[in-house]
C-alpha cells in the first residue's frame, strides 16, 4: 500500500474502510472465517455422507466391550474391557517403547559421538562404521532384520538359553526373575531415598568446597559408596527386602516372572541402533562446533584431559546437540508405529488396527491418535526447550 | 475481493458436488476396469502367480461381476488388501468390491455402512499346531501362545473360546497371513488360529506341510462373502445376483463347456438363466447375456470350486458345506427369473 500525502491544510479524515489498519484486520477476520467455514465444511460434508451411506458416528463404541485380547499390557487387561481401555494399553506401550529407546538411542549415540574423537584407530573406524551403516538403511528393514533374522533364530521354548536356572532367552522371549516384595522393603525403599537425598547435598557441599578452598572431593566415589552401603545397611537391618519369583517352563510356555516380548526387543533395539547413529552425528557435530582454540586454552590452564571434555568441550557442545535431539526424540516416537509390521502392541497396532477395524469407526479412531501423537511430541519438544534454555543459559554466564 | 468471492463460491460448489455421488455401474462402465480388493496372498482365495495372474475362489467373484457388468471378465484391477484396510478401502470407494474372505457379521453388516452380497464359501474357524506337541484337541491348548491374524473374526472368536473353556493363551497378531505364518514357523507361538480353509492354504506354504496337523475343533461359523458400500441398491444387486448366478448355472448343470448350446436348446430354466429368453440383464442395466458371460469366461461354481480348492487343486477340500443343497450342502441360490 503506497501512502499518498494530503495536501496540507486539508481536515477531512480519510473514510475508514481506507484506514490501513481496519483493512489489516478485516482481512485477518475474513481469512479466519474462510477457513473456519471450510473446517465446518468439511465435517458437515464428511458427517453427511457417513450418514447417507449408513456408517456409525460418534464415542459410543469406546464405552463397549472390545471382546480381543492382547499380547502386552502393561495395565490389568482381558477381552471383556472396553474400547478406550484397548486404547490407554496401546498408549502406555508406545511411550513404553519410546522411552526405552531414547534412552538407549541417546546413550549409544553419546558413547559413538564421541568414539568418533578417539585417538584409538580402531575405535574411530567403529565409530564411523556404525554410523554409516544405521544410517543408510530403511529403518523398517532393520526391525525385520532384528525380529525374523536375529531373535526368530533362537531356540524353542523347551530348549531355552539360561543363565544360572533364573534368565531364560528363548524365540518367545526373555524371561527374567520378578522381584517381590518382602517385610524388608519399606526400610530398604526409605534407604534408598536417604541415600539419594545425601548424594544431592554432597554435591552441593563439594561444589561449595571447591568454590570457597578449592579441594576437590572425590564426589563420585563417595556417592557410589552411599547408593550401596545405605541400602545394603537397611536390608541387614530389615531383613530381606525382596524374593524372587523365577520363570519355570509349565506346559508350553514359561510362567511366572517378567516377560520381555521378542516383538518388543526387536523395535527398541532397531529404534536405539538406528536413532543412535543420528545422535552420534548430532554429537560429532556438537563436538566440531567447539572451536579447538577452547581445548588449546583449558589445556594451558593445566586441566587434566578427561576433565576438558567434562568441563570445557561438552558443555558447549550441548548448545548444538541439544536442539537436534529435540527432533531425533521427536521422530523415534513417530517411527515406532513401524511396531505394527511386527505385531508389537504400540497404539497404532492396537487402536488403529484393531480396534478401528473391529468397530469400523476410522474417523473417531484416527483422530485420537492423532490427537495423541501430537500431544507426546509436543510434551517432548517442551521438556527438551526447558532442558536447551538451561544449557544456553549456563553458557552464557 | 473478486478473488476471495470467487474463491468462497468454488468452494461451496465443492462442498455441494462431493455429497453427490455416481452410481458404481456408470463408473464402472466409463471406467472400463472393475476395481476388487482382494487378500495380500491367501492360496485357493486370491494369490497372484508369477506372471502377476490373479487366481482363487476370491478372484473368480471378480471375474465374474467383470464379466456381467463389462462383458470381460479379464477388466478386473485388483486391490491387496490387508485385514485392517478391507473395509477403509470399499468405504472410501477406492474399491468397487471387496470380495476377500470376508466373515458377514451383524456389526459389519449393520455399522460399517457395508452390504454382503451373499455367501461364496462357508468356513469355520479353526485351529493348527505343529506335529511335534502332541496335541490332539483344542482343548489341550491351554497356556498356547496363539498367532492370529489382526483386524479378524477371528481374534474375537480365539477369546470367547478360550474364555468359554477356561484357559488362557497369549495373542501374538500379525497383519498378513505371510507373517503370521512365519511366526508360527520360528516357533514364535505354538498354534495357528485362522478359518479352515486358510489354515489348508497356510499349511501347504510351510516348508514342510506334514509336520503341522489342523485339529478337528472348528469353533465358529464364518460365511465368507463379497461386500459392497451401502446405498447403492443397483450396484449391489449386480454382485448379488452375479454370485447368485454362478450358483444357479451349477445347480441347472450350465458349465462353461455347455453353456453356448444350452443356451440354444436347453431347458427353459438354462435358456432363462443364459438370456436367451427373459430380460434378468435388462432389469439390472446389463446386457441379455450377462448370466452366459459369467458361466463362459468363469465357470459354474462347482468349475470355480474344483479349479481352486477342490481335488483337483494343491489345497484338496471336500465340498462340504459348500455343496449345492441338494448334494448335501447348504448352497442355495434364488430363482432367477
Amino acid at each position: 500500500m503506497s501512502a499518498v500525502k494530503r495536501p496540507e491544510g486539508s481536515k477531512s479524515a480519510p473514510a475508514f474502510y481506507n484506514n490501513p489498519n481496519v483493512r489489516a484486520v478485516f482481512y485477518q477476520l475474513l481469512l479466519v472465517a474462510t477457513l473456519g467455514y471450510l473446517v465446518f465444511l468439511i465435517i458437515a460434508n464428511t458427517l453427511a455422507n457417513m450418514e447417507a451411506r449408513g456408517i456409525k458416528t460418534g464415542f459410543d463404541f469406546l464405552t463397549t466391550t472390545a471382546g480381543f485380547d492382547i499380547l502386552m499390557s502393561l495395565i490389568p487387561y482381558d477381552a471383556t474391557d472396553t474400547y478406550l481401555r484397548t486404547f490407554f494399553v496401546g498408549l502406555l506401550n508406545t511411550i513404553l517403547v519410546s522411552a526405552v529407546g531414547i534412552v538407549l538411542a541417546t546413550m549409544v549415540g553419546f558413547i559413538m559421538g564421541v568414539a568418533h574423537f578417539s585417538k584409538n584407530w580402531l575405535v574411530t573406524r567403529l565409530a564411523v562404521a556404525y554410523v554409516e551403516t544405521f544410517r543408510n538403511i530403511p529403518l523398517l528393514l532393520q526391525i525385520f532384520f532384528w525380529y525374523f533374522a536375529v531373535l526368530a533364530a533362537l531356540p524353542s521354548a523347551r530348549n531355552s538359553m539360561s543363565l544360572g536356572e533364573a534368565v531364560f532367552l528363548n524365540v518367545r522371549g526373555l524371561y527374567l526373575p520378578a522381584p517381590v516384595e518382602e517385610a524388608g522393603a519399606t526400610v530398604f525403599y526409605i534407604a534408598v531415598a536417604v541415600a539419594i537425598a545425601a548424594i544431592i547435598w554432597l554435591h552441593r557441599y563439594a561444589k561449595k568446597r571447591q568454590d570457597d578452598e578449592g579441594v576437590q572431593l572425590p564426589v563420585w566415589r563417595l556417592s557410589l559408596g552411599i547408593l550401596i552401603a545405605l541400602p545394603a545397611l537397611a536390608s541387614v537391618i530389615g531383613g530381606a527386602p525382596f524374593s524372587f519369583e523365577y520363570p519355570e517352563l509349565r506346559g508350553f510356555n514359561f510362567r511366572g516372572g517378567i516377560t520381555v516380548i521378542p516383538e518388543l526387543m526387536a523395535l527398541a533395539l532397531a529404534l536405539t541402533v538406528y536413532t543412535g547413529a543420528f545422535i552420534a552425528e548430532a554429537v560429532r557435530a556438537g563436538i566440531q562446533a567447539v572451536p579447538h582454540g577452547q581445548t588449546e586454552a583449558a589445556r594451558s590452564i593445566g586441566l587434566k584431559e578427561s576433565k576438558i571434555m567434562k568441563l570445557i568441550i561438552v558443555p558447549q557442545a550441548m548448545r548444538v546437540i541439544v536442539p537436534l535431539l529435540n527432533s531425533e526424540y521427536q521422530s523415534l516416537v513417530k517411527n515406532s508405529t513401524l511396531a505394527t509390521a511386527i505385531g508389537y502392541p504400540d497404539l497404532f497396532t492396537v487402536f488403529v488396527g484393531t480396534s478401528l477395524n473391529q468397530t469400523g469407526q476410522a474417523i473417531e479412531i484416527v483422530f485420537m491418535t492423532l490427537a495423541v501423537y501430537f500431544a507426546v511430541n509436543m510434551t517432548i519438544s517442551l521438556c527438551m526447550n526447558l532442558f536447551n534454555r538451561r544449557v544456553s543459559l549456563v553458557e552464557r554466564k | 475481493m473478486k478473488k476471495l468471492a470467487s474463491i468462497l463460491t468454488a468452494t461451496l460448489a465443492l462442498g455441494i458436488s462431493t455429497t453427490a455421488t455416481a452410481g458404481t455401474l456408470e463408473d464402472v462402465k466409463k471406467r472400463g476396469t472393475l476395481s476388487c480388493g482382494v487378500s495380500t496372498g491367501l492360496a485357493g482365495f486370491s494369490q497372484k502367480d508369477e506372471k502377476g495372474q490373479w487366481s482363487g475362489m476370491d478372484v473368480d467373484v471378480c471375474r465374474a461381476v467383470a464379466a456381467a457388468v463389462l462383458g470381460d471378465a479379464s477388466k478386473v484391477s485388483y486391490k491387496p488388501l490387508t485385514a485392517k484396510e478391507r473395509f477403509t478401502a470399499l468405504q472410501s470407494g477406492e474399491v468397487d468390491v471387496l470380495s476377500r474372505n470376508t466373515t458377514w457379521t451383524h456389526t459389519r453388516d449393520t455399522s460399517l455402512g457395508l452390504n454382503f452380497a451373499g455367501v461364496n464359501y462357508y468356513d469355520g474357524q479353526g485351529f493348527m499346531v505343529s506335529k511335534k506337541i502332541g496335541v490332539k484337541s483344542a482343548l489341550e491348548l491351554n497356556g498356547a501362545a496363539v498367532c492370529i491374524q489382526a483386524g479378524t473374526t477371528t481374534e474375537l472368536n480365539l477369546a470367547d473360546y478360550f474364555r468359554a473353556n477356561d484357559m488362557e493363551y497369549t495373542a501374538v497378531t500379525f497383519d498378513t497371513s505371510d507373517q503370521t505364518r512365519a511366526g508360527f514357523e520360528s516357533g514364535r507361538c505354538d498354534v495357528l488360529t485362522s478359518d479352515q480353509s486358510q489354515l489348508y492354504a497356510i499349511r501347504i506354504g510351510l516348508k514342510n506341510p506334514s509336520d503341522a496337523v489342523v485339529l478337528p475343533e472348528v469353533i465358529s461359523k464364518e460365511p465368507l462373502g463379497p461386500v459392497v458400500r451401502q446405498g447403492d441398491d443397483a450396484w449391489f444387486n449386480i454382485v448379488k445376483w452375479s454370485l447368485a448366478a454362478l450358483i444357479e448355472a451349477e445347480y441347472l448343470g450350465v458349465t462353461s463347456a455347455n453353456a453356448e448350446q444350452m443356451a440354444k436348446s436347453g431347458s427353459p430354466e438354462q435358456q432363462r438363466l443364459l438370456g436367451t429368453t427373459g430380460d434378468s440383464g435388462e432389469k439390472m442395466g446389463l446386457s441379455k447375456d450377462w448370466a452366459k458371460n459369467i458361466v463362459m469366461q468363469v465357470g459354474n461354481y462347482g468349475e470355480i470350486f474344483e479349479r481352486n480348492v477342490g481335488m483337483s487343486s494343491p489345497l484338496q477340500i471336500a465340498r462340504g458345506l459348500n455343496a449345492q443343497w441338494n448334494k448335501g450342502g447348504i448352497l442355495y441360490s434364488n430363482p432367477i427369473r
